[in-house]
């Protein structure tokens, strides 16, 4: 089944879409796509959208803690939304939350970091 | 009536095979009456055990073979996942919440706390040159309501 990963810049906003499953196997392209697009300085923000993520491992929560850091680096923040429960629960275990904000919707989302 | 079956399986240790592990361990055990909820927990349990074997177990050398058995009896399933690879020095600290000894990995450390979180029972016997295998039960919830 593998991973799709789409992305949409809104202003200062990486809107980052994923489909499928992220493991270890597929983590590591996750990361090189989103890195790539770090390169431009101009995002601040990651807004993280689950909707059609269907699994998720420890992996997971490396390769989020990961882009979390860059973000945070330049003050920037990481909301996610759209969460399927048992992923929801990896979060909360992970402690992700304390981190990383969490909303219903990806407008919700994007509305927290100022994008209309 | 008791219900009651098993099954094997063994394949390189190739990230590729994580997904395919858990497709195949869930296939398996919907021949029973379980929730989406508890297929899920014994997906990720899976990914969990079989990324550690690949990941620490072989340090990724596709030569390694992972080892799953999966059984069965009345609602109450047993799951090992065996390598035969380097072991782990310290147990105790491996399953500490966030330590990870490839933290350059960006690997989290969350593996062992998310099995423990999902099933009734893990047990880790592992020896350092030798592998680590891991045996853990879940009873399903239907298997419950039977009883009462």
């Amino acid at each position: 089944m593998g991973l799709s990963v789409d992305m949409e810049i809104k202003h200062d906003v990486l809107v980052v879409r994923l489909r499928g499953e992220l493991d270890h196997h597929t983590a590591e392209d996750l990361r090189r796509k989103v890195d790539d697009v770090l390169r431009n300085s101009e995002i601040r923000h990651i807004v993280l959208s689950l909707t059609d993520l269907e699994f998720m491992d420890s992996s997971g929560i490396g390769v989020i803690l990961g882009r979390y850091k860059q973000i945070s680096a330049r003050s920037g923040e990481m909301v996610v939304c759209s969460i399927n429960p048992t992923i929801h629960r990896i979060f909360e275990m992970s402690g992700l939350f304390k981190v990383i904000k969490f909303r219903e919707s990806e407008a919700e989302a994007l509305h927290v970091l100022g994008v209309a | 009536m008791s219900q009651q079956n098993f099954m094997r399986l063994e394949f390189a240790a190739l990230s590729q095979n994580e997904s395919f592990a858990r497709v195949a361990v869930a296939s398996f055990l919907s021949q029973l009456d379980v929730t989406m909820e508890e297929l899920e927990e014994i997906k990720t349990v899976v990914s969990e055990g079989v990324t550690n074997a690949i990941i620490h177990g072989y340090e990724e050398n596709p030569e390694g073979i992972v080892f799953i058995e999966v059984s069965y009896r009345d609602g109450l399933v047993e799951l090992v996942i065996e390598d035969k690879g380097q072991g782990i020095a310290d147990l105790d600290q491996a399953m500490q919440p966030l330590y990870t000894t490839k933290p350059e990995l960006e690997r989290s450390g969350m593996g062992f706390t998310i099995m423990e979180n999902f099933v009734d029972s893990i047990e880790v016997a592992t020896g350092v040159g030798k592998g680590t295998r891991i045996r853990m039960t879940k009873r399903l919830s239907f298997a419950n309501a039977m009883q009462n």
